[in-house]
């Protein structure tokens, strides 16, 4: 169980370093710099802490969701220029690291309910849509895969829809506009593109609505009710019983 | 039928969506499907004409390498700006082994741009594929005593190594229109600049330059006024509530894309005429002069 050890190399990294090392395959890595050397098995965020590092601002779920830990890389002798998040990427050796949690962009403040789904909505908020010139950086560096350059032409276009679909893993970790041509925030256009799409564009759901309707109306208050009054057990043997819809 | 690979352009999915619809539709009743690749990017919308600028030939290349892709010689557009952008990147590439060699060195992400794609404009299309004879045979309803005054403005004839017809004497929509049985007022404005860009920035000297071209048009008897490129219809359009504001007695003419003329003179269902854009409302000269029923003589 390498990683459990590696989690607890993290907690008290003095006690167990030798005993990691030993078992471990080591790299050096340079972190803003300076090289450091780690076990091989860690992720760029655990080699980070591993050697010290004490991660307040860029890190978030660790689990690859919430898009605070945007990195950069190269490798040795590589000029291209890589990127992942540090908490689902592991480390290799001869990396030079930079991290980027946080990279400057105005967001537009707007009532969504008000606007119309079309280009020109978008273009009102962020009109340097208009002077991307396709060079692809953006899809090139984007750790989720997304095709960064193709969401951007469709919200130009005014295709909210597919602009909306194409953007829609995006985890708005900021790495695409560290690198556009056109200085422009394509997460904050992607994520305008899909609010106008959820608000104007796709099909409301009805039993939704008429579920909420439902609650207004106070029709499960009684339901509600009677089940705060039972206790632990029969909560459980509830729980158990309960109707699951056929997958 | 046979199918041609077609860029739209931002334009013609945003506002001048009308247009398009008029375009592939006539296309269609002429057996051509102009036929719209799943991920094509914006033209670059102007022709850089700076040599060394290279970042801004990778939009038109990108679009150029999608044609190869799809396994044609040749791309049709509609938009005159997106003919002009995609047609001036095409020859040069054509022209220089340097500047496509260094283009392919940096777009690796694509397979490399071997060039010798035709970039077409749809009236090239019609004229020298279709041919003006075909489409005089499928008119039903033909524009007689419609009088149009074609406007061709910049991009379609300049520059001339770019062009598609004459830049100071062009016939090509002279020779559509006629074919569609409308009499054409011929304007020497048909050819100057409507003020383009400036649009945004400078309204008022963009009102003033279509106040010129379009007052001619309507001094010499035109009852509309037709043309190719969104940024032209729009300038030429929209902006006569600024004309007017600068010149009280203008009166006024509707300004359409030429591809409506022909659904109309085709008889395609109104769905397909794309008369939506026009701000100027077209239908009341439309009305009197060729979708009213023609009185037979005597009758
Ligand atoms: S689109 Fe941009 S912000 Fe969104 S995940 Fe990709 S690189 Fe990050
Ligand atoms: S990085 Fe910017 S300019 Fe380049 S393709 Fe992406 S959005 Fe367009
Ligand atoms: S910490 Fe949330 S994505 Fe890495």
């Amino acid at each position: 169980m390498a990683d459990d050890k590696v989690l607890q190399a993290i907690d008290e990294p003095p006690v167990m370093e030798s005993e990691i090392c030993v078992t471990d395959e080591l790299v050096e890595v340079y972190i803003m710099g300076k090289p450091y050397t780690v076990p091989a098995s860690l992720t760029i965020m655990k080699a980070m802490e591993y050697v010290g590092y004490k991660l307040v601002r860029g890190v978030g779920c660790r689990e690859g969701f919430c898009g605070a830990c945007g990195t950069v890389f190269r490798r040795r002798g590589d000029y291209k220029l890589y990127s992942g998040l540090a908490c689902q990427t592991l480390v290799e050796d001869g990396m030079y690291l930079t991290q980027i949690p946080s990279f400057p962009a105005e967001k537009a403040v707007y009532d969504i309910r008000e606007l119309e789904p079309t280009a020109n909505t978008i273009l009102s908020y962020y009109p340097e849509l208009a002077r991307c010139v396709s060079c692809n950086s953006c899809t090139k560096v984007c750790p989720q895969e997304i095709d960064v350059m193709d969401y951007v032409n469709e919200a130009l276009r005014g295709d909210i829809e597919r602009a909306a679909h194409t953007s829609f893993d995006c985890i708005m970790c900021g790495l695409c506009t560290v690198r556009c041509h056109a200085e422009m925030p394509q997460y904050l256009i992607g994520i305008l593109a899909r609010r106008l799409y959820a608000a104007h564009i796709a099909a409301r759901a009805q039993d939704l609505e008429s579920r909420v309707q439902q609650i207004l109306d106070g029709e499960f208050d009684k339901e509600l009710a009677d089940i705060k009054k039972l206790s632990e057990e029969e909560l459980k043997d509830l729980y158990k019983k309960r109707d699951i819809e056929p997958t | 039928m046979e199918t041609i690979p077609y860029f739209p352009g931002c334009t013609c999915k945003a506002d001048a969506l009308p247009f398009e619809v008029s375009a592939k539709a006539v296309m269609r009743e002429l057996d051509i499907e102009m036929r719209e690749w799943e991920r094509w990017t914006c033209c670059g919308t102007v022709y850089s004409m700076t040599t060394d600028d290279l970042i801004h030939q990778l939009g038109p290349a990108r679009n150029l390498i999608r044609v190869q892709e799809e396994g044609s010689d040749r791309v049709v557009t509609i938009c005159s700006m997106c003919y002009s952008t995609l047609k001036l990147s095409a020859m040069m590439f054509d022209a220089d082994e340097e500047k496509l060699q260094k283009l392919n060195d940096f777009l690796y992400d694509e397979v490399d741009y071997e060039g010798g794609i035709r970039v077409m404009h749809i009236l090239e299309l019609l004229r020298d594929d279709v041919g003006f004879e075909a489409v005089k045979e499928r008119v039903v309803r033909p524009l007689e005593g419609l009088r149009v005054a074609p406007y061709y403005g910049c991009t379609l004839v300049r520059p001339t190594e770019a062009g598609i017809d004459d830049r100071e004497e062009p016939r090509v929509m002279h020779d559509l229109l006629e074919a569609l049985g409308a009499e054409v007022v011929d304007s020497p404005f048909k050819v100057e600049c409507c003020g383009s860009y400036e649009t945004v920035d400078r309204p008022e000297m963009v009102a003033e330059k279509c106040h010129r071209i379009l007052s001619d048009a309507i001094k010499r008897g035109a009852d509309l006024v037709v043309t190719s490129c969104p940024l032209c219809e729009f300038n030429l359009d929209d902006r006569q509530d600024v004309i007017s504001s600068i010149a009280p007695r203008f009166p006024g003419i509707p300004v359409l894309y030429f591809t409506s003329l022909m659904a109309i003179a085709f008889d395609l269902p109104e769905e397909e005429w794309g008369l939506e854009s026009a701000t100027v409302d077209p239908l009341p000269v439309l009305q009197e002069k060729v979708l009213a029923p023609k009185d037979e003589g005597g009758g």
